[in-house]
């Protein structure tokens, strides 16, 4: 049987729901091409990181003007560098240049931790063609003198904030440590977000043995990762209605985990992971595997499928809350990366 | 039609960029090479290039960086020779290089400009200051002389050179001072595009182009002559040299028209009836017609003769100028030519007003007398109390006929007196400003901006300059600023200051810093103490000088606001409100919105965090600014130097001195006639610039002595003494247990000198020891030298007092068995974190004692021996190495000679010893002759050989007496020396490129040590052939397209050369091992050795991590290439392992390849890949290279005398040597 995969993710319609999240992959001209080859239905550009722009700046500016002024010999030790293109500016020009190579929607990104210079970003991110905007709100809640109000306070300025300076569509990217996720989610949307995506991952410190060295290292996402967003999308759905995007993250390499999600109420699903194992070709695998997964339940269309297990549907709603996990916890026989999965 | 001054555009600019602007819109081809000062003007000619600035023509000029001056001229006649303009920047040593080339383009009557920043040549000691020497020796070469005096002045003539040369076919010398105008940042009308049209007129152009050569129209030029027409063909460009200075003043005056600037070949100034009058030429005329105005204005008869063409030399025009009523003229020369009648300006002078009374209508009635004097070497002041005397000595009734001024020469008695009670009058309405800050902390850049706000923001005129001292890590700077409403023509420091700022509190222990502070004056300091506190904390001295001046005294805690606002220890735009806000030469909201204006210009382009720091420092300035009421005054507190207590009565006196900063005041007399200094002087600085420094935690320390063997300023160190040697020392200090198993019952101590250590990190980078109850705790960590300085001291302190370790105790082939040996290179003045030095340190630590230097200029030969004080030093026994430098161009050649003079000594000294065999001892004599001094033990054995011979010899009388005391003198050389021949990339892969190939091939047994830094680092970075593939260095500024040269792979292709490539991050062993291998090949060795630098853009502490990177990448592989005599022998080993990362993840974690990455993006991917390819290639070539057998051709056996190898044959060298550990 034919089945259709069209699906609409933040007023934009694309072609199926598979959508290519935020990695090196989405960033690179030519696997940029592979993945819309592949069948990428839109593509997110990777984080443009508010630090990553300052450090960047700070540090060049600081290394050219090093050892300046000290000796009469030699009074600089750099060319005359007028102006270089820094972090922000070249993303610009990535996603334009992206933008004019591809069919698909762009969907650019940036990961802000502070009002500050991203109003600008997300203006000339809109000005340079991206198709929609994805804000990933990322805090360590670190600080034991900032209560969770305040923390929640300022993340929604911030997310008001750029919705003002843009009119295409943002959706926010979030992480999983609200104490009140629910109500957090709703008051995201209520500040103007179209969309939210579920979730960010932390890439969390590890320690190199060798060296006695904290390192900063990318940790693959591995499929149980899924249970988390499934969780909440399914939460969401009925709660925030059908006029708001919601995307999964985390945890999608196959198409079957695709149709879990988009079965709990997800719009799209984005894959990073699986695609950086497997290469932007792997696409076409999920694709088909979500086909085929389809027709063995005989879904027409991932409309008819959208949501049909989400909190609101499925015959005990509990069994995505509380219960679950306690459940969870007692079936020593279910699967391995489950039980890792159920451990908070 | 003349123009006044508001119709003109002015700008701030110093000489140098003021002549280069002319100099680049004006030519086609700019061959170029560094060389301090005139470097800048290069530099911007680059700058403008990479950007496509077109020249007047709207050509971009091609800028191409060559490999030496000699090059930089050749290209340049090559370039005029086919018809395009050309042009070069030069100096010193540089433009002695481009002589024989200058003689070759006037000889050819072709049109060209060397724009000359004038430099100081070396003689008995380099010196990159300003004088007349180097282009009074090109003065014979036929080139027209044309000296500018001020910046706006190298701004017009560098105009009128240009266009006379097109007229008069007379190739240009345009000349200016070196730093004094070269460096000086003036305000100065600038000539637009229509003035350089105007004067450069298209007839003279095509002209020009008409004589270039073409195949269209051949001719040969260039022929060799033969006595019969030689002579006449030289004497045929007369009428061109006649015509000359006609032509220039007909630009001259063409310019006058157009700007209302007027010039004459030369001007007079002063008293029209002068009875006395100074000649002079360049920047000091400045200074001389100031003194004229205030002497004139107190009734004196008394005038400047200012000359601005020098040659052909106008005497008409002098004539003529001069008043009738002269009586006595002193001419000033800013050269010395030892054993010459007199310097050129005045022989010239001499000689042309002799032939003129000598006329039918004589100028004077009576001769006036002439003397003659020099001044200003080296940048030595030239000011108003020195110019006085020589009015009053012209006054005198027989005034000296040649004299100095500036100094006090107590040997010859040249010197004039200093007129230390002359007042010169300053204009009205003029501030003077003096600033002492340190290199890193951004006062010199504010300065800067801060002459440019105002200069270029009001109507005001400005002059700013800036006064270095000679290290390159925690320099002193001192900034001297004018502001007045008239053109300010003092070109020497400020000595009374309406303000002074003093932005480092620690500098008043230091510096005198009210020294040239006017009564009433203002200070302004940067002060960590509050305003109940600080008086109290002020050294005695500066509280006295306080209310001796009656100074107003302000203070703000400027590092404070800086840490605020995330701005470091930059705390240039914290400080300059408060100039601004003190001097009021602004109104403050003007001030603070033009500083604004200033950092967004500067900063804007590149992104908006720096900006914004930047403007929240300034916001926050003034509101911390305080004044303070002055307390009583202290005691002013003597403070003695350490140097003063070394029993060496050269350094207790004079080096003490210096380091006092009293060079100044040392009379002739004091100094050595022959530039010989001691060594081992460096320990006496104690700078104490370090904000951190490195604590040992003996608890976690392994004695792996990596820490020891990094420090680039062998302010760590490491020593392994028996148990008994601590039973002395105080109770708090720290050593361990020194695991070893063939060393029982020693201890070890790693210890920091706080007070010489710059606190760069490097040691506390590469230590691998880690607590294992705090990982981010080490064997060393840096800790606020506050809290650590004092426990330190006596720490070191009795450290030193521990004996160093026998050396024949541990091996010398690791690191921790070198790092135990005592380094005799200490101290340096080298950046912090220097990745040359550390290459040094080890060298001296292995084979000091017994090694001779012949160093290249540059870095080391600065760090070196730039004075007050040098690094090398010696050991225990008195014994340490022996250095000297010669050039940058003949390093290699220098090195040579030091070895075939030791060759021939010690050839000479076992002559004398086979003859005098009876009167020593047939043993002792066998003892000396046979010993193979293979190991360090054998030499020690042959040094106490030679200690009984010399006891031998003193006792030989009658026939044998002459040989005895000639071997008395020769005995030191029968111990192994090692000669080596020490330099950076600029001179083994450019400059002494050809001298260094031909001591390679020479078979003879030298061991050169380049410390690649992959650019010339000296004069400020500077693409050199080691420059690698996308790289952006000064030169080449668009990122270097072309690959680095593999210089080892020029130096194995002999074969019989010993190469190694190394990289201390990248391998320490390695390095240790590839050094005692050079030291021991009996033929020449070449070491390359991976040397990080501040030019590179990185964060210095991690230095070595990034050399780690290097290797790890590929881009710097390392191998040794140990020549072989086996048929089969495998010579090159490759010492590192395969890349294992991409060449990219190294180029990205520094700044030189990261920018361009940032400004040309495209051009970044596209050389980034070929750096790869580079890499892939190189690696897959070595890897072969490993597998290769190659023998290398010998005479089979050892006794075959080889006449090139003093004596002894390569393999007989061999046998002597071995290995060296």
């Amino acid at each position: 049987m034919t089945v259709d995969l069209g699906t609409d993710y933040l007023g934009l319609q694309l072609r199926s729901p598979i959508v290519a999240s935020a990695s090196p992959l989405t960033g690179e001209l030519d696997t940029a091409r592979r993945l819309e080859e592949a069948g990428a239905a839109a593509i997110v550009l990777p984080s443009l990181f508010e630090e990553e722009i300052l450090n960047e700046e700070i540090e060049l500016n600081r290394s050219l003007e090093a050892g300046a002024e000290q000796f009469a010999e030699a009074l600089d030790y750099f060319p005359a560098v007028g102006a270089f293109a820094g972090a922000g500016d070249r993303y610009v020009s990535r996603l334009e240049q992206i933008k004019r190579r591809a069919s698909i929607p762009v969907i650019a990104s940036v990961n802000a931790t502070s009002e500050g210079g991203w109003i600008r970003y997300a203006r000339r991110l809109q000005d340079a063609g991206a198709d929609a905007l994805e804000l990933n709100v990322y805090r360590v809640a670190a600080d034991p003198t900032t209560n969770a109000t305040d923390t929640e306070a300022a993340d929604l300025g911030l997310i008001a904030a750029v919705r003002a300076a843009v009119t295409i569509p943002l959706a926010i990217k979030l992480s999983p440590y609200y104490s009140a996720f629910a109500n957090f989610a709703k008051r995201v949307v209520e500040c103007g977000a179209d969309g939210l995506v579920l979730f960010n991952r932390f890439y969390q410190p590890d320690l190199d043995l060798e060296t006695l060295d904290v390192v900063n290292r990318v940790e693959l996402s591995r499929p149980w990762e899924l249970r988390l967003p499934l969780l909440w999308i399914a939460v969401l759905r009925p709660q925030l209605g059908p006029g708001v995007a919601l995307a999964a993250t985390s945890g999608i390499h196959s198409g079957t985990d695709a149709l879990k999600a988009l079965m709990v109420g997800a719009d799209v699903a984005m894959m990073t992971s699986a695609l950086l194992r497997n290469g932007p070709e792997h696409l076409r695998i999920v694709e088909s595997e979500l086909r085929a997964s389809m027709a063995d339940h005989e879904y027409e269309s991932v409309a008819q499928l959208r949501g049909s297990a989400s909190q609101g549907k499925v015959a005990d709603p509990a069994a995505f809350e509380r219960a679950n996990y306690m459940k969870t916890l007692h079936s020593w026989s279910t699967p391995s990366d489950l039980t890792a999965g159920a451990v908070p | 039609m003349g123009i006044g001054p508001m119709d003109q555009q002015w700008e701030c600019l110093d000489g140098n960029e003021a002549a280069a602007r002319v100099a680049y819109a004006l030519s086609e081809v700019i061959s170029i090479y560094p060389i301090t000062p005139a470097s800048p003007m290069a530099e911007h000619c680059d700058d403008w290039a990479a950007a496509r600035r077109p020249n007047l023509w709207g050509k971009v000029p091609d800028v191409v960086e060559m490999q030496s001056e000699g090059g930089a001229a050749g290209a340049m006649h090559g370039a005029l020779q086919k018809g395009a303009f050309a042009t070069t920047f030069t100096a010193s040593q540089g433009l002695l290089l481009m002589i024989p080339n200058m003689f070759k383009i006037a000889g050819e009557l072709t049109p060209a400009v060397i724009h000359v920043a004038a430099r100081t040549i070396a003689t008995h000691a380099l010196s990159i200051f300003g004088d007349h020497s180097d282009v009074m020796h090109a003065r014979s070469t036929g080139w027209a002389m044309l000296a500018a005096g001020s910046v706006q002045e190298a701004h017009d003539f560098a105009l009128v050179a240009h266009a006379a040369t097109l007229r008069s076919r007379v190739p240009f010398m345009h000349f200016f001072d070196g730093f004094r105008t070269s460096h000086e940042i003036n305000k100065i009308a600038v000539l637009g595009e229509d003035d350089l049209r105007a004067l450069v007129r298209d007839d003279d152009v095509l002209a020009f182009r008409s004589r270039g050569l073409t195949p269209e129209a051949p001719a040969v030029r260039g022929t060799a002559q033969n006595p019969d027409v030689f002579f006449q063909a030289r004497e045929a460009s007369n009428p061109f040299y006649l015509a000359l200075p006609g032509i220039v003043k007909e630009v001259m005056d063409e310019l006058g028209e157009r700007t209302g600037r007027h010039y004459g070949l030369v001007d007079y100034h002063g008293a029209p009836d002068a009875d006395r009058v100074i000649i002079v030429m360049g920047s000091a005329a400045g200074a001389v017609e100031e003194t004229v105005d205030t002497l004139v204005a107190a009734g004196e008869r008394v005038g400047l003769l200012r000359m601005r063409l020098f040659q052909p030399f106008p005497t008409s025009e002098i004539l003529a100028a001069l008043p009738s009523t002269v009586r006595a003229i002193a001419v000033l020369d800013r050269t010395k030519e030892p054993g010459a009648v007199g310097e050129p300006l005045y022989l010239e002078m001499v000689a042309a007003l002799a032939e003129q009374m000598d006329d039918d209508v004589p100028p004077f009635a009576v001769a006036p007398r002439v003397i003659g004097g020099r001044y200003g070497l080296s940048s030595k002041e030239m000011t108003p109390s020195m110019i006085k005397p020589i009015f009053d000595e012209l006054g005198s009734d027989r005034p000296k006929r040649h004299f100095t001024v500036g100094i006090y020469d107590d040997v010859t008695h040249l010197s004039l007196p200093i007129a230390t009670g002359f007042d010169q009058p300053r204009p009205t309405g003029e501030v003077q400003a003096l600033f002492f800050g340190l290199g890193s902390d951004g006062t010199v850049g504010a300065n800067k901006a801060s002459v440019k706000i105002i200069g270029e923001g009001t109507d005001l005129f400005v002059q700013g300059y800036f006064v270095y001292d000679s290290k390159k890590s925690g320099s002193v700077t001192v900034s001297h600023l004018r502001f007045g409403p008239e053109a300010i023509r003092s070109t020497y420091l400020i000595d009374g200051a309406d303000f002074v700022a003093c932005h480092q509190f620690g500098l008043l222990t230091k510096v005198d810093v009210l020294e040239h502070a006017k009564l009433g004056a203002t200070l302004l300091l940067n002060s960590p103490y509050g305003p109940d506190e600080v008086w109290e904390r002020l050294p005695g001295a500066v509280r006295r000088g306080l209310v001796e001046k009656a100074i107003d005294l302000w203070i703000i805690d400027a590092f404070a606001v800086a840490d605020e606002v995330g701005m470091g220890n930059r705390i240039n735009t914290v400080m300059q409100p408060c100039f601004f806000r003190l001097s009021g030469v602004l109104p403050a909201e003007e001030a603070i919105t033009r500083i604004k204006e200033s950092v967004t210009k500067t900063y804007a382009k590149r992104g908006e965090a720096v900006v914004a720091r930047n403007f929240a420092a300034i916001d926050r300035s003034l509101e911390r600014l305080s004044r303070i009421p002055l307390g009583a005054p202290g005691k002013a507190e003597v403070i003695v130097s350490p140097a003063a207590t070394d029993p060496r009565e050269f350094v207790s006196r004079i080096t003490a001195a210096l380091i006092a900063g009293q060079g100044d005041q040392l009379p002739v007399s004091a100094l050595p006639v022959d530039g010989t200094f001691p060594t081992g002087t460096t320990k006496y600085e104690k700078r104490a610039i370090a904000q951190q420094i490195p604590v040992w935690d003996a608890a976690i320390c392994i004695d792996c002595g990596k820490c020891a063997m990094v420090c680039p300023h062998a302010t760590i160190r490491m020593k392994v003494f028996p148990d008994s040697a601590v039973d002395e020392a105080p109770a708090d200090f720290k050593s361990k247990e020194f695991r070893s198993r063939d060393l029982l019952n020693h201890r070890l101590t790693v210890q920091v000198a706080p007070d010489d250590c710059t606190g760069c990190g490097v040691c506390v980078d590469v230590c691998p020891a880690k607590s294992k109850t705090e990982v981010g705790h080490k064997a060393i960590n840096m800790e606020p030298v506050e809290v650590h300085r004092d426990l330190e001291r006596p720490r070191w302190d009795f450290f030193q007092t521990i004996p160093a370790l026998d050396r024949s105790l541990l091996p010398h082939d690791t690191v921790k068995g070198s790092q135990v040996l005592e380094p005799l290179f200490e101290f340096s003045g080298a950046c912090a974190g220097c990745g040359e030095t550390p290459y040094l340190k080890l060298v001296s630590q292995l084979f000091g004692d017994r090694m001779i230097v012949a160093n290249a200029t540059g870095c080391s030969s600065i760090y070196g021996a730039n004075l007050p004080t040098t690094p090398w030093t010696v050991n225990a026994q008195g014994r340490g190495p022996a250095w000297s430098n010669s050039l940058f161009e003949d390093n290699a050649e220098f090195g040579l000679g030091m070895r075939l003079a030791l060759d021939a000594q010690a050839d000479h000294a076992r002559i004398l010893l086979t003859r005098l065999a009876s009167a020593v001892g047939d043993e002792l004599v066998r003892g000396l002759l046979e010993s193979t001094q293979g190991t360090e033990a054998e030499i020690a054995l042959q040094r106490d050989r030679v200690s009984r011979l010399r006891e031998r010899l003193a006792g030989v009388k009658g026939e044998g007496r002459s040989d005895a005391q000639h071997l008395l003198a020769l005995a030191g050389d029968l111990v192994r020396y090692g000669i080596w021949i020490i330099g950076g990339d600029g001179w083994a892969y450019d400059i002494g490129f050809g001298g260094l190939d031909h001591v390679l091939s020479s078979g003879r047994n030298v061991n050169v040590l380049v410390l690649d830094t992959e650019v010339y680092s000296n004069t400020g970075g500077q693409a050199s052939k080691a420059t690698p593939r996308a790289a952006v260095a000064k030169f080449a500024a668009a990122g270097k397209a072309t690959g680095k040269k593999d210089l080892g792979a020029i130096a194995r292709a002999y074969g019989n050369v010993f190469v190694a490539q190394v990289s201390m991050g990248g391998n320490d062993a390695q390095t240790t091992k590839a050094l005692l291998e050079a030291a021991a090949w009996p033929g020449p060795s070449l070491v390359i050795a991976y040397s990080t630098c501040i030019a590179h853009g990185i964060d210095m502490s991690k230095s070595m991590t990034h050399q780690k990177d290097a290797v790890k990448s590929g881009y710097w592989p390392l191998y040794r290439f140990h020549p072989s005599e086996i048929e089969d022998g495998q010579p090159f080993k490759l010492d590192s392992q395969a890349p294992s990362i991409p060449v990219a993840d190294f180029m990205a974690t520094e700044t030189r390849f990261a920018v361009l990455q940032r400004t040309q993006p495209e051009r970044a991917a596209e050389l980034a890949d070929l750096a790869q390819a580079d890499a892939d290639e190189r690696w897959r070539y070595y890897e072969q290279l490993a597998s290769m057998h190659r023998s290398v051709p010998h005479l089979g056996h050892a006794g075959k005398a080889n006449p090139v190898a003093g004596g002894v044959s390569p393999d007989e060298r061999r046998d002597e040597k071995g290995a060296d550990a």
